[in-house]
Formats: structure tokens, sequence, C-alpha cells
């Protein structure tokens, strides 16, 4: 036997000894079936309410975030830098909205594309979404947002549109599967909240543990 | 294997207890982590509920988890990845050099896993050749020392500030000696440089799991730090070491539970990052692993299933329990002597490694209740630490002098006016002992108690005395 066998019939054994497993099998629960029995918490529905209360939530867990037109998108990250006194240079993957959003400021910017190996200082990215229960960014991993630019470069920005921005996890998720169809997902989705640390030091939080020291959010509202 | 100390917990204690340094390091967690939680608790109105609707998702998931094991591995393999199922420790750590012999690793990262500990793997690669790296700030430090992780989500709480400097400046020695390593920032800034290297080097990288998802084929992994992140998404390989309980049925299902995780943990409202895996490196994708597998392990869980200890697979490791547990606070995790510490550690240790070596774990436990309150899926850890009791007794493994006592209590119970006539006897005896202050210095037969503490002396009455005078006061005033 197997050990795929030895351990399925074994819990098979346990739980359901004369089970009727094609009856059971009706029994499984669907998304359809975990969304209707979810506990959402409760948020405020408006628009400004959302983006306000992601925006808090983000900052909470140490994310800078600030809200900004899309032709200011540019001048937003080269000010970001300017100020913590970082090079202009900014690594980015193949995103259409980015690319639009930086068209133009080649002068302000200096832009490179690509998955990055760990020499490179800042990584721009944009979000799927956002939710606004906890400030939480969700990331797909492909050719347009390397995963590796969400975790190896100091310094993290990442571009959001502002209608991405939903109140729960659960209605990302649902974007999610629309998107890749029902049972599909990206190769690798990052839920990430804040910039990365480590509390494992005599329980000293200290931010930029192996990821970004630093995440900023560019809100992009029209 | 682990070295199992837990049939020594009785001495580990006692070394733990005078042990200056390590209870310095124990009064975080009795003041942090409890303060945390409860302020995350309170932040969230829903809180209970969601811990009602995590307990059912789970408890539904083990009535099915044959059928939802089979369509996660069903769906893993449809998204290019590989299912290793695996019967015991030793199994899976076969299963795991057999794939890294395949690329001739060298070298492997680890994102942290206890179920890593569990099979004890790292003995495994070293002796295969394999150099494993831990890269969770935590575990690397144990790492260097020799060590085992103290608790379940913060594996270095046993050590202070000035240890770490020490590991580091013994092992890092390519840095100058007289470096400023004063600050926990300084060292973490040393760990992440040496660590950066590692991951930019590592053949294959060995991550654990929170949740797998059957409807999506998908490995969860919940961390701070971004090691997790990095261990998978820089070598060739990504191999995910997971038990079989871990599945839970859709995504909205694990974002359940992920609510009440961090809570939970370290009073988080969501942990830094929620990796969600499916597959390997796709077409045009520029960056992950070539290949990504799966081990699922059993190592005893399905025996489990359909006993008094099936409610024990619900857990999702979050350490609550023994952040709160007043007998880890004394002793820290490492007197349990095996994988698993505290509370969760004292019903799962003796279903995974027997009762006759993990039995002490469940009697050290006053039965206070506080794992069971804070326990965000409802986990009836006292009810089940008693079940190992009661287990233990039947199966002749507590000590004869103990069995003697019982079976002699027994006996006089059944008899009522001889317990009650022994009973008022020996409360108006330890009344006298107790003197002018109520407290007895020195006690034959409990030296245990009074060699550190006094001994409060009862009222010099029996209960049953006390209410027959009253009802008899009682009578006289009407």
């Amino acid at each position: 036997m197997s050990q795929r066998e030895e351990i399925l019939s074994k819990v098979r054994a346990a739980i359901a000894p004369n089970g009727n497993h094609d009856e059971r099998r009706k029994n499984l629960r669907t998304a359809a079936i975990a969304k209707a029995d979810g506990i959402i918490p409760k948020l405020p529905e408006s628009k400004k309410a959302i983006q306000a209360r992601f925006e808090e939530r983000a900052v909470k867990a140490d994310a800078t975030v600030v809200f900004s037109k899309p032709r200011e998108v540019a001048n937003n990250i080269a000010k970001y830098l300017r100020e913590h006194n970082l090079p202009s240079a900014i690594r980015t993957g193949d995103d259409k909205r980015l690319k639009t959003l930086l068209r133009g400021y080649e002068s302000l910017l200096e832009i490179s594309h690509g998955r990055t190996y760990g020499d490179d200082m800042v990584g721009v990215s944009h979000a799927l979404g956002g939710v606004a229960e906890t400030g939480t960014l969700f990331m797909e991993s492909g050719k347009d947002n390397p995963t590796t630019l969400n975790f190896l470069p100091e310094t993290h920005i990442v571009v959001i549109n502002a209608d991405d921005i939903e109140t729960s996890y659960e209605n990302l998720l649902e974007k999610l599967r629309d998107k890749y169809g029902a049972g599909e997902m990206p190769r690798v989705l990052n839920m990430i909240t804040g910039p990365s640390r480590s509390a494992d030091i005599e329980q000293t939080l200290i931010l930029g543990a192996h990821g970004p020291l630093r995440l900023h959010i560019i809100i992009v509202r029209k | 294997m682990v070295e199992i100390t837990s049939p020594e917990f009785k001495a580990n204690a006692r070394l733990a207890m005078g042990d200056g340094q390590l209870q310095q390091a124990l009064g975080h967690v009795r003041t942090n982590f409890i303060n945390k939680r409860a302020e995350a608790k309170a932040n969230l109105d829903e809180f209970d509920e969601l811990r009602d609707s995590a307990t059912a998702i789970k408890d539904h998931v083990l009535e099915h988890l044959d059928l939802y094991l089979e369509k996660y591995e069903e769906k893993v393999i449809a998204s290019g990845g590989h299912v290793h199922w695996a019967a015991t420790a030793d199994d899976a750590c076969k299963q795991i050099l057999d794939i890294c012999r395949s690329v001739g690793a060298k070298s492997v990262t680890k994102g942290k896993s206890m179920i890593s500990e569990e099979i004890a793997l790292n003995d495994a690669l070293s002796a295969a050749g394999i150099e494993p790296v831990e890269t969770d700030l935590g575990e690397y430090i144990i790492q260097l020392r020799g060590e085992h992780p103290s608790h379940i989500i913060a594996p270095a709480v046993h050590l202070n500030m000035d240890q770490v400097r020490d590991d580091f400046i013994k092992h890092h020695t390519h840095l100058p000696a007289d470096r400023p390593l004063n600050e926990p920032e300084t060292l973490l800034r040393e760990a992440r440089a040496i660590l950066r290297e590692k991951f930019l080097n590592a053949d294959v990288g060995i991550t654990g799991a929170n949740f797998l998802i059957a409807e999506t084929g998908t490995s969860v992994i919940v961390t701070n730090e971004g090691n997790g992140d990095l261990t998978q998404t820089l070598p060739k390989i990504h191999i995910v070491i997971a038990s079989i309980e871990k599945i839970v049925p859709t995504l909205e299902d694990m974002s359940q539970i992920v609510r009440v995780l961090a809570r939970s943990a370290t009073g988080q409202d969501m942990s830094v990052y929620t990796t969600l895996s499916t597959g390997p490196r796709r077409e045009d994708d520029p960056d992950g692993p070539e290949e990504y597998h799966v081990v699922l392990l059993d190592n005893g869980r399905s025996s489990m299933l359909g006993t008094e200890f099936q409610d024990m697979l619900r857990c999702i490791r979050c350490g609550a329990c023994m952040n709160h547990c007043p007998v880890y606070h004394a002793i820290g995790g490492h007197a349990y002597g095996w994988v698993y510490p505290g509370p969760m550690g004292a019903v799962l240790s003796p279903s995974l490694i027997g009762v006759d070596k993990a039995g002490h774990l469940p009697n050290a436990s006053t039965f206070c209740g506080r794992c069971e309150d804070v326990c965000p899926m409802h986990i009836p850890l006292p009810k089940m630490m008693r079940h190992w009791r009661e287990r233990e007794f039947e199966k002749h493994l507590s000590p004869m002098t103990q069995r003697a006592s019982i079976r002699g209590w027994a006996w006089v119970a059944k008899r009522p006016f001889l317990y009650r006539m022994m009973a008022s006897a020996s409360a108006r005896f330890l009344w006298l002992l107790g003197g002018v202050n109520h407290r007895i210095k020195s006690l034959p037969f409990a030296w245990g108690w009074t060699r550190h503490r006094d001994m409060p002396a009862p009222e010099g009455s029996t209960f049953m005395s006390q209410w027959r005078e009253r009802q008899a006061r009682d009578a006289g005033d009407l």
C-alpha cells in the first residue's frame, strides 16, 4: 500500500468507517457556502470612509501613505526618494498602469524593468487592490509586478487605485476569482500589511527584517 | 528524532525555575503577549463570532479530511506541483532528501516551521551533507546555539540580548570582534546581511504552511520578517512541509481563520505577510521556483481522529495558550522536553510521542482554564489534559506511591462517616499547626509546597460541620 493510501484509509477508518463517500462529498464547502457563512467585520460603506480607514490601518502597520492625482505619481515617488536620501533609480515590472503613470518623467526618475536579484534600492509595484479592514495590499506575481520587487529592495513603493480599495479580504478574493477563474490562482498572491519586522530579540519590535525597511503606498485618486 | 527529555520534566522544571537569566527573559512573555492580544480582541467587535466561525470550519474539515486532501492534491497537481505523502517523520525526511539530491543541493534555506522541528529535518539534512540555514531571526539565533525553539511563534524568547550578541561575535568571525552590537537593531542588521547571501545562494527553499487551501491547491504562510518569502522565491525548488490537518476548504475559510490568527498570536490585526502560493513558476514568470513540492505529513495525526483528542487538530499554532499559561510563564518552553511546549504541547506531545514519555506534561497544570479561554479555536485543553491523566493512570504509568494514595483516598471517600471523621480531625490538626498567623511553615508529605512558601491553614472545622452549625443557628433565630 502506498503511503497515500495508508494515510487516507486511516483517516477514513477514523471519521467515516461506513460512510458513503459520494454522499459525504455533497457536504463539501464551496466558496458560495463559505461566503454565506462567513463573519465579515462591519465597516463604513462610503468610498471616502473606506479609503480613510485603509490609510489609518496601513499607517498603524507602519507604512506611509499619500493620496495622489495620476499625473503627480511620478513626482510623489521622486519626492519620497529625495526625502529619504535615496537615489532616483527605481525598478518596476511591465505593469501598463505604472508605465502610463510614469511616461514622460524619465528625466525625474531613472526607471529599469524586470525582476530584481537584490541589487536594486527601490522597487515600485502596482497592487491588485487593498483591504480597508487592516490596511492590507494584494499583490499578484507575474511579469507585470515580479514578486522579488516586493521583498528584496530596502524600499518598496506600491501604487494602488483608490477605487480598488475594498472593505474586506473577501471582496478582493472574489475579484481574483473573476480574473483567474474559479479554483485558479496566480502563482503567488502576497497580502502585505506594512514593512517587514521582527521582535525576536527581547520582543523589541524592529522594522526591516528580511524584507523592505520602508513601505510607501501611493493611492491614486482621479 | 529530536532528543526527548519530557520524561525528565520535573527535573527540567526545577532547573528552569532556578535559572535567573531564563526568568528574566520570560518576563517579556508574561506582559507583552497578553496585553497585545487583549487590545487586538477589544478592537474587533466580531472577534468572538469569528472564533466560532473558525472553529466550525475546522470541525467540518476534520469530518471530511480524506475528501479535502484528495481535492487539494488534485489541484496542486493541476497547477504543476508535486504532492508527496509521508506517514512518519522518517518518511518525510527521506522524501525531502530525495528532492534535494535531485538537484545536487548543497545548501537549503528554511522558513520557520514547527513540522520541520517535529521531523528533525535539520539533522537529516546535515547528515546528508546538505547545509540547513534557518532564516527566521529567532530560529537563526537558536540554530547558532544548537538549541530548539522554546516557543512556537517566538523561538528565541528564552534568550536575552547579551546572549545573542555573544553568539554573533562567536560565530560571525569574518567581522571585527570589537564592532558595536549593543542594540537589537544592530544585531538584526547583521543577521539580515549574512542571511541575504544565504538566500541568494540556496539551491532549495523549505517552508511550512499555516493553511492548505483545497479549492485552489494553494499553500499559505503567515510571517512578519519576509524570510519565508525569500526562502520560497529565490531557489530553484520550493518544498512545503505541512501536516494533513492544515487543510481549509476555500479562500474565504482561510480569511475567517486569518482574522483570529495574528490577533491571538502577536496581537497584530494582520501579520505583515500572508502569502498564498500555487504551483511553480509559470510561463513568462520572471521569478519564483521552477519546482513546487508539498510533503503531506501524518506522523500520528490520523490516530487522533475519532478520539477524544480530535479537537486538538483544530489548532492553528498561534501560541496564545502558552502566552497565557502560568506554568509556561514559570518554566519556559524547553522544560517540556520536546518540540511543542505549553498547554497545546501538553496535549499534542503525548499523542505524537506517547503518554509513556510525555505523561508528565498534562500533569503540569493547575487547570486554571486560561488556555481554553484564549484559544481562538475553542480547543478544550484542560479537558484533554484530564483525558491524558486518565490514560496514564489506566496504563499504570503513574508512580506506585501516587497510585496507592489515590486508591487509599478512594477507599475512605466511599465511606462517608470515616471520611468526615478524618477530614474534621485533619482540619483541626492543621488549624492548630497554623498557630496565630494561620500559616504552616513546614508540613510532612507536603515538603514540595512548604519548601518554597507557607501553606495557609484551614478554618479549623469542615464545611459539613460549619453548615450544621449555621442550620442550627438559623433554626434558633426563627
